[in-house]
């Protein structure tokens, strides 16, 4: 394996500043790796499109610049150079968008998404799309309609969904960076079963603008990486305000790569970690509860104060979170319909209407989940059902801020597991939607609130990764830096290095190239 | 309390302009039934006095300067188009019969 595709985006960043290495090693040492590993039937498949011309033209200008030296090369961003990912969700200028549905087979965006343009600014190569559940609706990848994507410490594992392939890819080193998008934990529980970081800014903290809405009150873009650091460059590259998005907040991004380094002396006195009680014990693997426990021990010692937080409505949770996102999926997804973009399926026999062709596009386009979502979200915004269902949910959420805002009085932030389970084999969870659903159990309670979340690695149980999520109040994503940091740096003092050095070396894959 | 029936998902699909076979729907009211049935204690959580939450930070009067922006061409707005003609999109009849 090159040693290019083992480095930090932040230690690769420094080499290209160096001139040790050139983007364009970078982007073909990752290419590369894409190729041997990424195709055939034992392939990861985390990418849907490889963008190979593009981003070595881009890593190119790059490498001109810095030769040329002068004023531009200074103004150059940290991460000029540095190669990413981008989930299938996020739309891009000349790459296909699929979001993972034959509905889009092919689609090419004529705009770019606003974190899309911030990654083009900063000239980082994007080195193509990355596999999900169908619409981001999922948490194993096995919704797509392209494929599953595999885990790369068990390839007959899932890498967690919705964001599977980003966190496959950032696990896999196919990729230092990715993009992924969190609606009830998709960055942060393909993040914890892949070994990898993934964070859920503050809702309004980074612009939505150019993703592929599935429930707009809580989808979030943000960072997959596989160190703490590099998701706090990641973060203040793509955060700050948009004017294209009515629901992004005016105010400046907080210095996150500040707290990251401050978190890295591993000093974390003064800060008090609440373990929330709801989020532990029953329901939850007995290895994941040991990892989270010694977890808590390693915070304690490196002097943070432990308290614990009792949220009774988090019971209400995924209930509440099951109708208000399905509610959202129902109404955002209404308008594929094979009228402006996408497929346009006829139906088979009788009279060929604007309604039944709709009808038919639909049914042909939409996979099982997909289906499911709209179909309970139309049952729950509908005439005698919406206050008992939508609006109770509604009702819920006010009670999960409360339970919030009662815990952050005696914490400054939120510690629990990740996702309650270890990565699960292909099919065990997929005749079982709400077995699926109990996935994201820790990690809704965050997207209902608009408060900010992350997971890092917490070791292993049966050799298979563990993470620990952290949550802090709305607009306190630094504090979830420097507290990840902090762990991230002690348990790998104890592990003798990153986690994921003792992920199972990837043979090239069996048959067949590149997705 | 839920108790979805056939006749109820066939209408939801109708609804949701989601062309649906008989085996389909017969999968899918068993499906919804469960997770109806696993959901439907948040509708006891809360009582009258609790307020609403549509939107998890709330912004009011978000406006921008009545300018004139980036648009779409014509012919980008067009390009994913399935059908199109006279720089519009094209569709089957909007009426029966017609």
């Amino acid at each position: 394996m090159s040693e290019i595709i083992k480095l930090s985006a932040t230690e690769l960043a420094k080499k290209l500043r160096a001139g040790e290495v050139t983007a364009v090693e970078a982007v073909q040492a990752h290419l590369d790796r894409i190729a041997e590993i990424d195709g055939g039937d034992r392939g990861l498949n985390a990418f849907l499109h490889v963008n190979a011309d593009e981003a070595l033209a881009v890593a190119a200008e790059v490498d001109e610049i810095r030769a040329a030296g002068g004023t531009e090369a200074e103004a150059l961003h940290p991460l000029a150079g540095v190669p990413i990912a981008i989930k299938d969700l996020i739309v891009t200028v000349g790459q296909p968008t699929t979001a993972a549905s034959k509905m889009l087979e092919g689609w090419m965006s004529p705009y770019d998404a606003t974190v899309i343009e911030k990654i083009r600014a900063a000239r980082m190569p994007m080195l193509g799309k990355t596999n999900l559940d169908e619409f981001a609706m999922g948490s194993s990848t096995e919704h797509s309609a392209y494929g599953i994507t595999r885990n790369p410490w068990d390839l007959g594992r899932i890498p967690g969904g919705s964001g599977g392939g980003s966190a496959a890819a950032v696990a896999g080193f196919e990729a230092p960076l990715a993009l992924g998008t969190d609606t009830g934990g998709s960055i942060r529980q393909p993040g914890a079963v892949t070994g990898t970081v993934g964070v859920k800014p503050t809702y309004g903290g980074v612009s939505r603008y150019g993703a592929i809405a599935m429930a707009s009150s809580l989808d979030q873009i943000g960072p997959v990486t596989r160190t703490v650091l590099d998701a706090a460059y990641l973060h203040e590259l793509i955060g700050g305000h948009d004017p294209k998005d009515s629901t992004s907040l005016n105010e400046p991004v907080p210095a996150l790569v500040d707290a990251a380094k401050q978190g890295l002396t591993g000093d974390l006195s003064g800060v008090r970690v609440g373990i929330v009680k709801e989020l532990t014990g029953e329901g939850y693997q007995a290895g994941v509860q040991e990892r989270f426990n010694e977890s808590v021990e390693v915070l304690k010692a490196a002097g943070a104060e432990i308290v614990e937080v009792s949220c009774p409505n988090f019971k209400y949770a995924l209930g509440a979170y099951y109708l208000i996102m399905p509610s959202e999926v129902s109404s955002n997804l209404a308008k594929f319909d094979g009228v402006r973009y996408g497929q346009r399926v006829l139906p088979e026999e009788g009279p060929l209407t604007i309604e039944r062709v709709m009808g038919a596009t639909r049914a042909a386009g939409f996979g099982d989940e997909v289906k499911r979502r709209i179909i309970l979200g139309t049952y729950a915004l509908s005439a005698g059902y919406y206050d008992a269902y939508y609006g109770s949910a509604q009702k819920v959420r006010t009670l999960i801020q409360r339970d919030f805002d009662a815990a952050f009085e005696q914490a400054d932030v939120l510690v629990s597991p990740t996702s309650p389970n270890v990565a699960f084999e292909f099919g065990a969870k997929s005749d079982d939607p709400l077995a699926m659903y109990l996935n994201d159990v820790a990690t809704i309670p965050a997207n209902m609130a608009g408060i900010p979340g992350i997971s890092v690695p917490g070791g292993l149980s049966e050799g298979l990764p563990v993470g620990i999520q952290f949550l802090a109040p709305a607009r306190e994503d630094a504090r979830l830096y420097r507290v990840g940091a902090a762990l991230e740096k002690l348990l790998e003092d104890s592990w003798g290095g990153p986690l994921i050095d003792q992920a199972p070396e990837l043979a090239a894959a069996t048959t067949g190239g590149a997705a | 309390m839920s108790a979805i029936s056939r006749e109820d998902v066939a209408h939801l699909a109708r609804l949701a302009h989601i062309e649906m076979s008989g085996a389909e729907l017969e999968r899918m009211t068993g499906e919804l039934d469960a997770i109806v049935d696993a959901i439907a204690s948040v509708s006891e959580a809360a009582g009258d006095d609790v307020p609403a939450t549509s939107h998890p930070i709330p912004l009011h009067n978000v406006m921008r300067e009545d300018v004139v922006g980036a648009t779409l061409t014509p012919e980008q707005a067009l390009q994913n188009a399935p059908d199109a003609e006279d720089n519009r999109f094209k569709v089957p009849a909007i009426l029966d019969g017609e």
